[in-house]
């Protein structure tokens, strides 16, 4: 059995192209290629190996095929076909330099991710084995370090769009909380001295785009939430 | 036409565990290193590891790393150097130490130590009963690890060449390697990488079978370029098939499954594996598993229409333990199959999970050649690329993630020494880079009459499904040699239309092709000459293991298709040597 699945896709190539197009395929896939990307892949294999994406685990935590769905981000591989408009209009995740159709340039998203120094500070001398964590400081952790970096929720958010280069943006954020909530960080004040800029944390207005679109179903605005309520609680 | 040069004392090529943990060994000591990586590194497939990373920490009952070890060398099918494995066991408490140093957000017991499960053949006091040695983040180890690893490397400054892919070894008139060509994907330009010391980590190959829980990008790179360069895969014909990948789609799903109390059924509704390991039950090693799972199916107690899967059940575990010890491996199984494994038993089958052999090196990750084992002068490798040799035919669950921290390291200690040792870097062959270029240049010029990639690539998958997979025959192995030179000779034609520089992920899919097809004839080729069953190289026709002519690792070459065999390292390196014996779970 197959069917039939119709698209619509963002063309670009710096190489040729003078201005992007949207290009329409229509293909048929087997009753086992469920996912968008398993139709994606099946484009590239049979119809035009000029269309470019990127790929890998096709399991939803590698965080590189996010993309913009019918006008919305998501992850291709998790995303089933049955539930999707056709043709499925895709895009570009918006806001960053295309380099060529679906890829983009996420150099901006990585800087914003690296600037809120995404480790955990403890320059304490290690003990030999395993330093200790109760299980309810670990609990804080949950919900946070499952985020895959793919980048749907920062391309989401019109606060990023505005200004990618001064606002972290969600998934930079919910980093900086990451490191905040981690028991074994000793560098709470640093990180929110750090944070404390009209555009770093504060151009968050709370739009929740992040949260509908993040494949991972976290929250990055409950995250951007806590940093402001630590902030508050230093001052007072 | 030349290439344009850039120098550096080490490169990494590869971004995933074993590349960042070496790479964070080369920064912290100053040196100028980059680590290519065909993806941002926290796309590499080490995220995809589930269960946990094996440690005798002893958290929740006694454990020591001697019976670790025991249990590798027995694991293993006593196929692994028991040098390496001393080398890997004993260190593991500190590495993964080392990891909750970093940041690794282990879950924790309610002493504030870190979490550990059960697993498949960790077993306490040399092999009696099932002990919890596994070190878990839930069910997402290996994203919590990887990500780990890349926070410290931004922490050290490590610097990376993202989207790069290395496409051939350079060495010089002795043998010694002096650095790498690699592609810009962005640019579509190539470059000479000229280095002291080149470190592959380039992880494995499962995409050789047609199911397979391996990401995309796991397409033997590493060996491919090896094999080019004239050095040897080692141990090749062994292939693990995890018990438990996802009906249909191939994903992955957990041994902690088993390890937190889940249990595998047949259409009878039987426990059947309460018959093929009466001790360790469904935590019997991965091979033993596999089989008893495919014996199941062959046998007619298959489940579903066409009774060619069979269930796993883990609902008696309660949602409340699904939810915060597996969470990751319910959410595939809703996503992909629709399944709740908190009302439903999740369908699963065996399939290609991990490649034991590789790129032959001794436990200090330097790359060895041929039966005597020479040294490579420049060249180390770790992590599932590498053979090193500690998981012998059968490797144990969460031994994966510790081989690349402890392997990683080791070899990037090699590579320190190494370089300090050296005056200054030794010069390019003449013809650096001509190999590349006429490879892209055939790659290019191909006719439009010349094979598609999905075309050779489905049917490399399919011989390698049908002639290579968990129980072999000479007649089908010898069938398997056949067919996969016959797919060989096509692909000396693959055509791709896209010739544009700019992001050429046809042109990039057709170079991780040509190395992984690399990987498929050496897999066939080794398969058809082992006639014993070791491990996860089962023959139907050989079904006693043989050590007396096959305790022995075989080495093949491509340029003649050759294969040697070397002495399995029988000298732990302060323990004694531990016999080999029959191995019942």
């Amino acid at each position: 059995m197959t069917n039939k699945v119709k698209f619509s896709i963002y063309r670009f190539n710096p190489e040729k192209d003078s201005k992007p197009y949207y290009q329409d395929y229509e293909i048929e896939v087997g009753e086992h290629d469920k996912k968008l990307l398993n139709a994606l892949v099946k484009l590239k294999d049979d119809a035009d190996d000029s269309v470019s994406f990127r790929r890998s685990c096709r399991e939803g935590v590698c965080g590189s095929d996010a993309m913009n769905i019918n006008g919305r981000n998501g992850l291709a591989c998790l995303t089933d076909i049955a539930d999707l408009k056709q043709p499925i209009v895709l895009s570009p995740i918006p806001g960053l330099p295309v380099i060529r159709d679906l890829i983009v340039d996420m150099t901006q998203f990585f800087h914003q991710y690296h600037s809120i120094k995404p480790y955990v500070i403890d320059e304490r001398p290690m003990p030999e084995r395993e330093r200790y964590q109760s299980q309810e400081d670990r609990k804080e952790l949950d919900g946070v370090i499952e985020c895959i970096l793919c980048a749907c929720c920062s391309t989401a958010c019109p606060s990023f769009w505005w200004n990618p280069d001064k606002f972290l943006g969600p998934a930079a954020l919910l980093h900086a909380y990451r490191f905040l909530a981690d028991s074994r960080d000793q560098a709470t004040n640093e990180r929110l001295n750090d944070l404390n800029d009209p555009y770093r944390l504060f151009r968050c207005h709370s739009i929740m785009n992040c949260v509908d679109v993040c494949p991972k179903k976290l929250n990055p605005t409950k995250a951007i939430g806590k940093i402001k309520e630590m902030m508050l609680a230093r001052t007072v | 036409m030349s290439l344009p040069i850039l120098k550096f004392d080490a490169v990494v090529v590869g971004g995933g565990g074993a590349g960042l943990r070496a790479a964070l060994q080369l920064s912290e000591a100053g040196l100028k290193t980059v680590v290519l990586s065909k993806v941002f590194p926290t796309r590499s497939h080490t995220a995809a590891a589930q269960g946990g990373i094996s440690a005798s920490f002893g958290n929740s009952e006694e454990d020591n790393w001697h019976w670790h070890m025991y249990d590798t060398v027995k694991g293993a099918d006593w196929l692994g150097d028991q040098d390496s494995i001393e080398f890997m066991c004993k260190q593991a408490t500190d590495a993964v130490s080392e990891l909750e140093h970093y940041g690794m957000p282990f879950d924790r017991l309610e002493n504030g130590k870190i979490y550990q499960r059960p697993f498949g053949g960790h077993m306490a006091d040399f092999g009696k009963k099932p002990v919890r040695r596994a070190c878990a983040v839930a069910d997402r180890t290996g994203h919590a690890m990887l990500h780990a690893l890349y926070q410290r490397n931004v922490k050290a400054q490590t610097h990376f060449f993202v989207e790069w892919m290395a496409l051939d070894l350079i060495r010089d008139a002795a043998g010694d390697v002096v650095g790498v060509t690699a592609l810009e994907m962005e640019t579509g330009q190539v470059y000479i990488i000229h280095a002291k010391a080149v470190l592959f980590a380039t992880g494995g190959s499962g995409r050789i079978y047609q199911a397979s829980t391996n990401a995309f990008i796991n397409t033997g790179d590493g060996v491919g370029m090896a094999l080019r360069a004239g050095l040897p895969v080692e141990d090749i014909e062994f292939w693990q098939f995890h018990p438990t990948g996802l009906y249909g789609a191939g994903v992955l799903i957990t041994e902690g499954v088993r390890g937190e109390g889940g249990y595998l059924l047949n259409a009878d509704g039987e426990r059947f594996m309460e018959r093929y390991a009466p001790t360790a039950k469904d935590l019997a090693s991965r091979d033993v598993v596999s089989r008893a799972m495919q014996v199941e199916i062959n046998e007619g107690r298959g489940c579903g229409a066409n009774k060619d899967h069979v269930l796993l059940k883990l609902d008696h575990l309660g949602a409340e333990v699904i939810d915060q010890r597996l969470p990751g491996i319910r959410e595939i199984s809703i996503q992909f199959l629709g399944i709740d494994p908190v009302k439903q038993p999740i369908p699963v089958v065996p399939t290609c999970h991990y490649m034991m052999g590789g790129i032959p090196t001794n436990y200090r990750g330097e790359v060895l050649d041929g039966v005597d084992e020479k040294v490579v002068k420049g060249f180390y490798a770790a992590g599932e690329c590498a053979c090193a040799s500690v998981h012998g035919a059968n490797r144990l669950g969460t031994n994966s993630l510790l081989d690349l921290v402890v392997f990683g390291k080791s070899a990037g200690n090699s590579v320190i020494e190494f370089i300090q040792t050296l005056d200054e870097i030794k010069p390019l062959p003449a013809n650096a880079g001509e190999f590349t270029l006429a490879r892209l240049a055939k790659l290019d010029s191909a006719p439009a009459t010349g094979v598609k990639i999905a075309e050779v690539r489905n049917a490399m998958q399919v011989c390698m499904q049908q002639h290579a997979s968990v129980f072999r025959t000479q007649d089908v192995l010898d069938d398997g040699v056949e067919k996969i030179l016959d797919i060989y000779n096509q692909a000396q034609t693959l055509y791709i239309n896209d010739k544009s520089k700019v992001f050429n992920t046809a042109r990039v899919e057709a170079l991780e092709f040509l190395n992984t097809l690399e990987v498929a004839v050496a897999t066939m080729i080794a398969a058809r000459e082992r006639k014993e069953s070791r491990g996860a190289h089962a023959r139907v026709d050989y079904p006693d293991r043989n050590d007396e002519v096959w305790m022995k690792h075989s080495l093949y070459y491509s340029d003649d298709r050759r294969l040697e065999y070397k002495d399995v390292h029988t000298k732990p390196l302060s323990v004694d040597y531990i016999p080999p014996a029959k191995r019942v779970y």
